[in-house]
């Protein structure tokens, strides 16, 4: 399963979605912002396909690539104003200095960690087996979830409603 | 296979990325997309530890489904909030929004 293929893949994705989140992280206009988010969904999307998770990868695309994003354009689109002068605040340099630091920590651990035996193949099936998990072991959390979503949903409507 | 520092050396630099835009940033909606890609550097990582650590298992799948319907939650509540707050206050910056300051 080893190939070249697989490793430039991962590079390639890897580039892909990093340089899209520091787009994200440091472009001031907000329409470019969301584009290069859905840049960086995209690579993370296939990501999950390298990783054997194809069903993950398909809920990627359909929710954030496509609903997330076009739920951003419409905010963005409500607040006409806002979309300028988004300069950064005062705090900028301790952020980035913080962000520097839990990167070097994050890294740290990673490569320190002995993880233990690792899979040489990924999962031969992935939608069915969720499909079984979801409504056997996990249906209680699955509940949740939609309850969650239909609260959010009616959370958001009422909020924004015109009064 | 790649092993499986690779993709957690990339889930450390896309949280540490989301993390100084979260703390830099003024704009609520760049916050948010901000918040978006620590969620996607979290679930980088519960996709890589399921696949290479626990194979029989489908927890950390199971895992990362729920962290993106929180985060599609998330995301319709926190641009509802950013949509009140700008027509409230025609402003979207949130250090602009000080009327609990004392």
């Amino acid at each position: 399963m080893t190939g070249v293929g697989e490793v430039a893949a991962f590079w390639i994705l890897a580039t892909i979605t990093v340089g899209s989140a520091v787009v994200v992280a440091l472009v001031r206009d907000l329409v470019r912002a969301v584009v290069a988010l859905v840049g960086s969904f995209l690579g993370v999307a296939g990501l999950f396909i390298l990783l054997s998770a194809e069903f993950l990868a398909v809920v990627q695309v359909l929710i954030y690539a496509g609903a997330i994003s076009i739920l951003m354009v419409f905010a963005i689109a409500l607040t006409p104003r806002s979309a300028r002068d988004n300069a950064e605040t005062a705090m900028r340099w301790l952020a980035l200095a913080l962000a520097l630091a839990m990167v070097g920590l994050l890294i740290a651990v990673a490569t320190v960690t002995e993880w233990g035996p690792q899979a040489k193949e990924g999962f031969q099936e992935t939608a069915s087996a969720i499909g079984e998990a979801l409504l056997n072991r996990y249906v209680l959390p699955f509940e949740v979830a939609s309850v969650l979503l239909l609260a959010a949903m009616l959370g958001a409507v009422v909020m924004v409603r015109e009064d | 296979m790649i092993p499986v520092q690779h993709f957690l050396l990339l889930g450390a630099l896309l949280f540490s990325l989301g993390v100084y835009g979260v703390l830099s940033r003024r704009n609520a909606v760049l916050i948010i997309l901000s918040v978006e890609l620590m969620l996607q550097a979290v679930n980088i990582n519960l996709v890589a530890f399921a696949v290479y650590l626990a194979p029989d298992e489908f927890v950390g799948l199971i895992f990362a489904l729920f962290v993106i319907a929180v985060a599609a939650a998330e995301v319709g509540l926190a641009l509802a909030i950013a949509l009140r707050l700008f027509r409230n206050r025609t402003t979207a910056n949130v250090d602009e929004v000080d009327s609990l300051r004392w």
